[in-house]
């Protein structure tokens, strides 16, 4: 522990995983958290080397994982991945759309030893819900499985992705998620990594939106005490303090895509010049310990100024990489969601200019990309 | 913030739904483990933990940490009871 080379306490365990069993998805939100290149079907991992993963990030100290995606039901495996991390004693959630699954399959998911699942939604509105999806009659599907999750016994979370399309009805929302008997929901202002980047005119609210919308979560978080847990995720763009990211770079967490990258977050694939390992190579406790994209923002020699000499560099760990590459070019700046960043107020500009423009059509998450107008594409660089 | 309604004595605190109580080989400590959520209880959080399992009372539960500690039980009641309470309202226990 002594010595000026390695000042640092040991690297403790992650606490969580995000595994991405697919990029498949049968809807298209404009501010999907998978990579702008979706990866394929023919490159996901197959049912053996997830169970070996999941053996991995047990052992590991891993104690939740989360089957996510895309869409993690369209992987038929998937009640054998949930019934192996029951059994080495990882907690369990499914990340789903809800549009996939029938009572029966959710039905075995439980049988096999889900701890939870979480839902989201676009909107209590119907057709805006099916805009943002761009899926006809969304919200009639997601509202017969929230039924089911509750008639089968599982526990329930309500995520809603706040943005410019829905900010005025953050307060139904979660009238909606205590109808539909979650125990908590997340009211998560959208975050503006890869596809909601490209879409961030499209999806941003103003100053005076979030204001309000974050009045009447307050409001109803004093409303609801006791009958539900609300979550909160604040918009960067018009905050003054960064975020903690994933509770620190390479601190807690550990996202791991289809095809078996083991990621910090899972926007980190924006970071030019960070090279991923794969679990088809490596141990996971071997990446988690020493893969370079790890260790290249872990703790805080990395940082430049103004966090390196800050009172709060162990807090919010020098915020986002991916929101400062995104605002300012380089990702080893301060995450410009701070005031103290020479960025803030250009990011502060940018949402207010997006803002007040009338809104663009979406840029729809598909495997094969639109055409993306030419403004557009230079303002995500 | 308004303060959390006074606890029944009698009411039966139990883990709530998608909340496991779990042993941390890795970390060599119990955890709870809830959704979106991981609390490292200390030595008295655990202990009444422990007890909160759907069927015995709180009244039983600080009767019996109050014999096993030897301890006041009008300390003990306002432990358990401040805990149980704030567990409740995020949704960890049930009662």
């Amino acid at each position: 522990m002594s010595g000026a080379a390695n000042p640092t306490p040991p690297l403790a365990p992650p606490l969580a995983a995000l595994l991405e069993l697919t990029h498949r998805c049968p809807l298209q939100c404009p501010y999907c958290s998978n990579p702008i290149e979706l990866e394929r079907a023919k490159g996901e991992l197959s049912t053996d080397e997830w169970r070996r993963v999941l053996d991995e990030a047990a052992e590991l100290g891993v104690l939740q994982v989360h089957f996510s995606g895309g869409e993690p039901t369209v992987r038929r495996d998937l009640p054998e991945l949930v019934a192996h991390a029951r059994r080495i004693g990882l907690y369990s959630n499914l990340i789903t759309s809800g549009v996939t699954l029938d009572r029966a399959r959710l039905a075995v998911l439980a049988q096999a030893g889900l701890d939870h699942a979480q839902l989201s939604i676009q909107d209590v509105d119907h057709q805006t819900a099916a805009h943002i999806a761009n899926h006809p009659g969304v919200q009639g599907k997601k509202l017969a499985f929230a039924r089911w999750v509750r008639e089968i016994g599982l526990p329930l979370t309500i995520n809603a992705v706040v943005n410019r399309h829905n900010v005025t009805r953050v307060e139904r929302m979660i009238d909606l998620a205590v109808e539909l008997g979650a125990v908590r929901v997340e009211v998560a202002h959208v975050q503006y990594y890869g596809w909601a980047l490209r879409n961030r005119a499209a999806l941003m609210p103003t100053l005076e939106q979030v204001q309000e919308a974050t009045q009447r979560v307050e409001a109803a978080r004093a409303r609801l005490r006791g009958q539900i847990v609300i979550d909160y995720v604040v918009p960067d763009y018009y905050a003054r303090q960064p975020k903690s990211c994933m509770g620190g770079w390479g601190r807690q967490f550990l996202n791991i895509t289809p095809s078996g990258e083991v990621l910090p977050c899972h926007a980190a694939q924006t970071i030019p010049g960070l090279v991923f390992d794969s679990v088809r190579h490596k141990p996971l406790a071997e990446i988690w310990t020493s893969s370079a994209a790890f260790e290249a923002y872990r703790g805080t020699d990395w940082m430049p100024e103004p966090c390196r000499s800050c009172d709060q560099r162990e807090v919010d760990w020098g915020g986002c990489r991916c929101q400062a590459l995104a605002i300012t070019g380089s990702a080893a700046a301060a995450d410009p969601a701070c005031a103290l960043s020479p960025a803030h107020q250009e990011m502060r500009s940018l949402a207010e200019a997006a803002s007040a423009a009338p809104a663009p059509d979406f840029v729809y998450r598909r495997v094969t990309p639109q055409e993306i107008p030419a403004k557009v594409a230079a303002a995500t660089r | 913030m308004t303060a959390p309604a006074p606890l029944k004595s009698a009411i039966r605190p139990g883990l709530a739904p998608g909340v496991r109580l779990s042993f941390d080989k890795a970390r060599d400590c119990w955890v709870v483990l809830a959704p979106e959520r991981v609390l490292v209880p200390d030595e008295t959080a655990l202990e009444i933990l422990q007890r909160c399992n759907g069927s015995r009372p709180v009244d039983e539960i600080v009767d019996e940490l109050a014999s096993v500690y030897n301890a006041d039980r009008g300390e003990i009641a306002q432990d358990v009871e401040d805990m149980v309470s704030d567990l409740i309202a995020k949704r960890i226990l049930v009662g």
